[in-house]
């Protein structure tokens, strides 16, 4: 079967395939725009359809799938969970809201009373429950507006489908030169089936004005599971990027495969920042996403500066490693994590760091906190090349742990191939400290509280590398997720 | 005040205390003194809460039972210890620590909390009682602070938070001379009629710069002394040995 | 040839051996444990690199080699003399192993204590075999097919059994020396050093071989200490370049007992040390210490898994090495702390120099920790010579050749000035600093 042709809507092609789909037992109703469960060719070939992409982005797509099914998942991350059934997902559904409520007292308490606990305004969360109400045409001016600030300096933001109607070179030069489509078994089902996401492009020179968080933030309600994410910085451009918001957010779904890939040209630099709240399942550990992203940046360019900062408090399981390929001679890549894991969730988390260049350097900051049943796990590599003469890394990861039934794992690999490569690295794990606590309570500050504050110190160093208001919103969130953890 | 009766207290079947008997009364300052070992820091543990212990006896504070209270909650009753071997909280700052605390009593004493704003010009002005400068509050809690900036600092909490009854941990050990009697004149300037002190030391240079109304000699997890000033002086010379005993309550391993 | 095949074929020509009895001694268990541990190696083959504790190993090239198991009776060229320069003798007990089999003419088992049983597996095989059924007759496959090797293979070794409050004061040295003729040889020593409660002795476990002759020693060592117990283990490993090494030293301790290994590895084209020590009794203790120095194309392997299974126990680890030439070495360190093991203190640490452009390290310390009642911390650098301390040596008349070689040794001197044992230390002091000051790098340059 050949691509669709361009034209948006309902192609007899895609009719056809639907009824064939049907054959096979499915149902699919076209107008309510939800492809049939399971993942097939036909499929991929429905969403590119869907989404009237080009003939080259399809043929990725269905590299990346043709390749795909000859994976089986990892098994080696320290996490566990049931078998994922690939064929019971959904992978296209059109993104407009589904379900809305129409005020705010529908909405379950216990989602309300962690909105308030985080201090989150009332027409936030009406947007972020989906209640139908004017706001949103405020958010889609607000949009606006940011967007033609943008534009006079060139940036590009947009949606993945847009930039690739309206940017199809930038798109296809980049996409998948970082996280190549075969890279691992989850980058490459999303290089199948991704839906959106987000492109960013700053031209040379270009510091980009604002945090692209607040935008995003407007937009980032319907993510959708398989997301992709590319921004590129041209020569000396930079660009502060935030992803994600403290505020829970309950998904049906529970596979999230996102891909991030960045792109740093020579003297660029690319902050990027993640907060992590995705459900993270009840007590005993139902429901709960799955969070398994492919997050990498390429520092091509001489003296790039690429830099991740993430803050991940939710998912039942979150699996990354966000990384540098730092290939520029003197290009720098950093990473900054707190993990924290309560109840039963699981994280397998860490960084990448392949030095190629000459005189690079990386810094890894990786702070864990387990509590509950919590698993968290700090896996890294840093990996210093033969041609990589002079580079040099430091790498600090601590853990605290509190309950018996917590656990905290490091496991770095550590390769160098240079003898002029410096490495170090350093790691503790302990409990939270009962000196600390007994001080902070002789002072009259009650026990949660003293919890709160002593893990907030241990994150610090993290924390300050947020964009401020972020950095104030992630500390209330670890509050929040601490609760009842202790006792 | 503080009627201390009958206090045992064992660690790990180890009996450290061994029937204290102690009467504080409101607006006076007592201090213990004792050779290493004897049990006075356990005291001063016990009466703030720390966990651990295996404690009989009874502690009577403002005609409650103390021994029953949380440790935060002795600290919103009016508390307070000045700890020997103050611990580090990286990454927690020191302003923000003490505007916490303060906040918590008064929340558990139904007072209004204090802002931002009110909380600063409060810290500054206790600030020069211990002769410390805006710099150590924006720095994390005890964190790379010299052995005198951590007492000093102490000090500063207990001018902040005003406790009714302050216990005080061998707050002269690893002071220097000038940092001694910093941290002794922020002491004196805080003793009031309604604020009792409880000064245990093993050094009778401290009590020379506070100056006791009873002086309380402690020796194997017993009270075997009491006295006014003079007894302090009496050990200086003489040493702890070689006391004659005055109290019906002394022990036989004395 | 197939990589798998190989050993299988050196197995084959044992296989003949393994009749159910052996002295009239009904060794039934024993043939039943060694088909097991035979087929276990069939179903399982050999580790690969796909291998998470052998990620950084290759074992292509042992597994090139058409080994054949070494039989018994002295090797022709094997002298007293070649032996002393192998070992420095500490002058007490000495056990000596030729192709890992017992050589009465050169051992000496003078000086013991009552307490002390010192002999060989061999002649505990043949006079009570049944003592060895927990140690032999265990089921093979808990760690890898060079241990279920061993299994099939182990005829000799040391036998050590420290009876109650036994204190030996002499280190027992166990000397492991191999030749060929010209046939690639698989030595599988097996030895076990029971030590009971409240006994105490150090041993020192030496490994060296002929120059140029191609064999591969397979080596199993296991300690099980009682409460109370103390050992002190020394390793040398100095095989010829040419010959592999490939060990497992399995560690049991109980309540308050000490275990602390130093290791000291210099030869061997691959050789791998690995070391399990099982914390099962509360307040035991255990140190672990090496040094590694590959050069040339060698490739040098610590694995280590360190399990607290016991509460308040203590663990230490510390390796460094030094890599020159195409060497290569592996730090792989594992600590689990199982749930219950409160009062934890464990660390690790592995600190790595690298001397030449295409010297490889990669370190791989790991901590697993189900409880929070623990102190665990690990760390690992990577780093080349300091320049500036360079400098100032040669600023003060040192020549670089000299200045390099002093630095390189200040590096490890802290390792070799853990050894306790006087003679042994200097003998190590020399070999450590002849590598170091002079030769290896007048030959690079």
């Amino acid at each position: 079967m050949s691509a669709p042709t361009t034209t948006v809507g309902i192609s007899d092609e895609v009719r056809e395939l639907a009824d064939q789909e049907y054959q096979y037992g499915f149902s699919t109703d076209l107008e309510t725009e939800v492809a049939p469960k399971g993942l097939s060719e036909d499929i991929i070939r429905l969403i590119s359809a869907k989404k009237n992409e080009p003939e080259w982005l399809l043929d990725w797509r269905l590299k990346a799938y043709r390749h795909w099914i000859t994976l089986t998942p990892p098994t080696w991350q320290h996490v566990s969970y049931g078998p994922v059934d690939y064929q019971d997902i959904i992978y296209y559904a059109d993104p407009r809201p589904k379900k809305q409520v129409t005020s705010m007292d529908e909405v379950d308490p216990e989602l309300r009373a962690m909105f308030d606990k985080l201090g989150i305004s009332l027409g936030e969360q009406e947007r972020l429950s989906g209640v139908a109400v004017d706001a949103i045409v405020d958010s889609v001016s607000v949009a606006t507006t940011f967007k033609d600030k943008l534009a006079e300096v060139g940036v590009i933001f947009c949606s993945f489908s847009e930039a690739v109607q309206e940017h199809p070179d930038l798109v296809r030069k980049y996409l998948g030169s970082v996280v190549p489509y075969n890279d691992n078994f989850f980058a490459c089902l999303n290089s199948a089936v991704f839906t959106d996401g987000s492109f960013c492009y700053i031209p040379k020179g270009v510091h980009c004005p604002m945090e692209l968080s607040t935008y995003f933030r407007i937009n980032a309600a319907d993510t959708g599971q398989f997301e992709r994410t590319l921004i590129i910085a041209e020569e000396g451009a930079y660009v502060s990027y935030l992803e994600g918001c403290t505020a829970p957010v309950r998904d049906k779904n529970q596979l999230h495969a996102a891909v991030v890939e960045l792109v740093a040209l020579e003297d660029a630099q690319i902050k990027y920042s993640t907060v992590q709240n995705w459900y993270p399942g009840d007590a005993d550990g139902n429901g709960g996403v799955y969070n398994f992203v492919t997050k990498r940046g390429m520092a091509s360019g001489k003296n790039a500066k690429i830099s991740w900062t993430q803050v991940e408090t939710g998912s039942a399981i979150t699996w990354k490693y966000p990384g540098v390929i730092l290939k520029g001679d003197n290009s720098v890549g950093e990473f900054y994590s707190v993990a924290l894991t309560a109840r039963r969730q699981q994280a397998d988390t860490g960084s990448k760091m392949v030095h190629i260049g000459k005189n690079t350097k990386s810094t890894i900051i990786s702070k864990a906190i387990s509590a509950g049943h919590g698993q968290n796990t700090y896996r890294g590599l840093v990996d210093i090349r033969h041609s990589a003469v002079g580079a040099r890394n430091f790498t600090q990861c601590d853990s605290l742990l509190i309950g018996k039934d917590s656990g905290a794992h490091t496991l770095p690999y550590i390769d160098v191939k240079n003898q002029t490569g410096q490495v170090e690295h350093e790691a503790s794990t302990s409990k939270i400290g009962e000196e600390q606590l007994l001080y902070c309570r002789q002072r009259g500050i009650p026990e949660e509280e003293a919890v709160s504050m002593i893990v907030n110190g241990f994150c610090r160093e993290v924390f300050k590398m947020l964009p401020m208001e972020f950095a104030v919103e992630a500390q209330k969130l670890l509050t929040v997720s601490l609760e009842g953890s202790v006792g | 005040m503080l009627k201390i009766k009958e206090l045992h207290a064992s660690i790990e079947n180890k009996e450290i205390l061994r029937g204290v008997n102690l009467d504080l009364k409101a607006g006076e300052v007592h201090a213990i003194m004792g050779p290493n070992g004897s049990g006075k820091s356990t005291l001063a543990s016990v009466l703030i809460g720390r966990d651990g212990y295996d404690v009989s006896g009874s502690v009577t504070y403002e005609g409650q039972d103390l021994l029953a209270l949380s440790p935060e909650e002795r600290a919103a009753a009016g508390v307070f210890l000045a700890f020997q071997h103050p611990v580090e909280i990286p990454g927690v700052g020191n302003m923000y620590f003490m505007r916490t605390a303060l906040n918590s009593l008064r929340r558990q004493r139904g007072q209004e909390e204090l802002d931002a704003v009110d909380f600063l010009a409060l810290a500054q002005e206790r600030m020069k009682l211990v002769e410390m400068d805006q710099t150590f509050m924006s720095r994390s809690v005890n964190e790379g602070f010299s052995g005198g900036e951590k007492k000093r600092n102490e000090i500063l909490q207990m001018a902040i938070l005003e406790p009714k009854l302050a216990i005080l941990d061998e707050t002269d050990s690893g002071l220097d001379i000038d940092a001694l009697r910093v941290v002794a004149s922020g002491v004196n300037a805080l003793r009031s009629e309604g604020r009792t002190m409880l000064v245990i030391t093993h050094h009778q240079r401290l009590l020379d710069y506070i100056v006791p109304d009873f002086v309380h000699v402690m020796a194997a997890g017993q009270i075997v002394h009491s006295g006014d000033k003079d007894l302090a002086l009496e050990l200086e010379a003489n040493g702890y040995a070689g006391l004659t005993p005055r109290s019906a309550r002394v022990g036989a391993s004395v | 040839m197939t990589a798998e095949k190989v050993p299988v074929r050196a197995a084959g020509g044992v296989l003949a051996d393994l009749s159910p009895k052996r002295d009239g001694h009904d060794l039934g268990w024993l043939a039943e444990a060694r088909l097991n541990a035979l087929e276990w190696v069939g179903k399982n083959g050999f580790p690969s690199r796909k291998d998470e504790d052998w990620k950084y190993t290759a074992l292509d090239e042992i597994l090139a080699v058409p080994f054949v198991a070494a039989g018994a009776g002295p090797g022709r060229r094997a002298t007293l003399d070649l032996i002393n320069k192998a070992a420095i003798d500490l002058g007490g007990p000495r056990l000596v192993f030729v192709n890992g089999h017992f050589s009465p003419e050169f051992s000496r088992l003078t000086g013991l204590p009552s307490g002390a049983v010192v002999t060989t597996l061999a002649a505990v095989l043949a006079t009570s075999p049944d003592r060895l059924k927990p140690f032999l007759g265990h089921t093979p496959g808990e760690h890898h097919a060079f241990a279920a090797f061993n299994d099939v293979f182990a005829e000799d070794g040391a036998f050590i059994h420290l009876t109650n409050d036994t204190i030996v004061d002499d280190p027992i040295q166990l000397v492991f020396f191999s030749e060929t003729e010209g046939v690639p040889l698989m030595t599988s020593p097996r030895s076990v050093i029971i030590a009971d409660s409240g006994s105490r002795a150090t041993i020192v476990e030496t490994y060296a071989g002929f120059p140029g002759d191609v064999y591969c020693t397979n080596v199993v060592t296991e300690v099980v200490l009682a409460e109370n117990a103390r050992i002190e283990h020394y390793k040398v490993q100095n095989e010829p370049t040419t010959a592999f090494h490939l060990a497992l030293l399995e560690v049991r301790q109980a309540r308050n007992s000490q275990f602390a290994s130093r290791s000291v590895m210099l030869g061997s084209s691959v050789a791998r040390h690995e070391i399990r020590v099982l914390l099962g009794g509360v307040e035991a203790e255990v140190s672990l210490d090496g040094i590694y120095l590959p050069q040339g194309e060698q490739v040098h392997d610590n694995t280590i898994f360190v399990d607290h299974v016991a509460a308040n126990c203590t663990s230490h680890q510390l390796y460094k090495g030094v890599l020159d030439d195409h060497g290569h070495g592996v730090f792989n360190g594992h600590i689990m702390v199982r749930h219950g093991a409160d009062g934890t203190d464990a660390n690790q640490k592995n600190k790595n120099l690298l001397l030449s452009d295409r010297a490889q390290v990669d370190t791989r310390p790991r901590l697993e920790i189900y409880t929070d009642d623990v102190k665990c911390t690990h760390g690992a650098a990577v780093g080349q010579m300091d320049d500036e301390a360079l400098l100032y040596l040669r600023t003060r008349g040192l020549p670089l050749e000299s200045a390099r070689g002093l630095l390189v040794y200040a590096f490890v001197q802290e390792m070799v000035d853990r050894i306790e044992l006087e003679p042994l230390r200097a003998s190590l002091e020399a070999l450590v600093s002849t590598r170091f000051g002079t030769a290896a790098h007048r030959a690079q340059q």
